[in-house]
């Protein structure tokens, strides 16, 4: 009973000495962000592993979200005759959360994981001290520009993936199952309101792409540096990030849309 | 490790590509491509009862959206719903004898309020009242009227 509440206790203080220690390296980090405007080589190459490698899964789910969504959508609305109101249903659920939500699952499960890897085989192959040897603070040098490039990216990521969403409901609904067009677009464009319902979502996308980074980065530079160590951060960082994304959504959701 | 000047490009197209993309949600795909009016005059007008009329409501005349609403407020009064809405200044010569009706967008689509231009010779201008006014249907009252005048012919 004692050694179950020793182990209770251990459990919860290391929890909270780990979110402690979170939330230190973000502030370290943000420090080294003003001084990145010196090298903005090192972003734009961080921009690119982030957010243009992300782009193809990006591009390939948003698409067949967005046909799914038309296919059914169309099977339902079609019983009430409301088959033109697909447009609206289409583009709300995309801006509004497919599009933040979805795009931020996936750039944890591409990027994310990835950040943890790389940061986490640095520190455990002693790159990350030999930095320090050089007086070379790796914290500003590695983690802020993928921290800043992943803030960067979410929010373009997330609007691509709500546009081409959009293009593949469009495909299904117009293409396929004969849908007016100009129904489509002209329902979605009074339905869609750009204040309430894409900034919001802009800003839900720059939220997840704070707290994925921030958690793909800490557990990477957190890492028992072991081979084992890096292979249990990878996939912390992957299942703790997509969980504080759907949980963050709900968050964000009731803030935003909850009382109109 | 690729070039320097190919990885450049290669974001300068991703971050082209995510502003392309807002700008097609702007533009295409909400309403900050039309709705908006730029300037405009306000009119207001009362109701008796306004239904499920809402802010932002369209406001129409023929069929044609001139405006919108901008305000509901309650009037305490003479008991009434003052709606307040913004008309685009192109639509600038409704007669001052135009009355306002709201009405419903299909069986239960939202409401709106449509305009029907009277004959006067002068014409509304900024922060006139529209005083013929006709209230919102609402489908508990009308059933209420149908069984009264059903039980009324019973009895005459």
């Amino acid at each position: 009973m004692i050694d179950w509440l020793q182990g209770l206790g251990h459990r919860t203080l290391s929890f909270l000495e780990r979110t402690g220690r979170a939330n230190l390296f973000i502030l370290r980090v943000f420090a080294g962000v003003p001084a990145l405007a010196l090298q903005l080589r090192l972003v734009v190459a961080q921009l690119y592993a982030v957010g243009v490698l992300s782009l193809l899964i990006i591009v390939v789910s948003a698409l067949n979200v967005g046909m799914v969504l038309g296919l059914q959508m169309y099977n339902t609305l079609v019983n009430f005759g409301a088959e033109a109101s697909i447009g609206p249903v289409v583009a709300l659920a995309l801006v509004r959360e497919l599009g933040p939500v979805v795009a931020a699952l996936l750039f944890a499960g591409r990027a994310g994981s990835a950040l943890t890897a790389e940061i986490g085989l640095m520190k455990a192959t002693e790159q990350l001290s030999s930095m320090e040897m050089m007086a070379v603070d790796p914290v500003r040098r590695i983690v802020a520009p993928r921290l800043l490039a992943g803030i960067l990216s979410m929010p373009l990521l997330a609007a691509i993936f709500s546009a081409v969403g959009i293009l593949g409901g469009y495909f299904v609904a117009v293409g396929l199952l004969g849908v007016d067009e100009g129904a489509y677009w002209g329902q979605m464009r009074a339905a869609v309101d750009w204040n309430d319902d894409v900034v919001n979502g802009i800003i839900k996308s720059i939220v997840f792409g704070l707290v994925v980074t921030w958690i793909a980065v800490f557990e990477g530079y957190d890492a028992v540096p072991t081979t084992e160590g890096v292979s249990r951060a990878t996939t912390r960082s992957v299942v703790y990030s997509s969980l504080a994304v759907l949980a963050l959504d709900f968050v964000l959701t009731a803030l935003m849309f909850g009382d109109i | 490790m690729m070039r320097t000047r190919t990885i450049e490009i290669m974001v300068g197209a991703f971050v082209a590509a995510g502003i392309a993309a807002l700008f097609m949600l702007a533009m295409k795909a909400s309403n900050l491509g039309t709705a908006s009016i730029r300037d405009g005059y306000q009119v207001t007008a009362r109701f008796d009862n306004i239904g499920g009329l809402r802010v932002q409501a369209p406001v129409s005349a023929g069929g044609v959206r001139v405006g919108r609403v901008t305000a509901i407020t309650y009037d305490q009064e003479d008991y009434e719903a003052r709606v307040h809405m913004t008309i685009d200044s192109r639509y600038d010569r409704f007669p001052s004898d135009t009355s306002a009706s709201i009405y419903t967008a299909g069986l239960l689509g939202e409401q709106y309020i449509g305009l029907e231009p009277g004959g006067a010779d002068d014409f509304l201008a900024d922060g006139d009242a529209i005083l013929l006014t006709q209230s919102a249907l609402v489908l508990e009252q009308l059933i209420g009227r149908f069984l009264f005048a059903m039980t009324e012919g019973k009895d005459g």
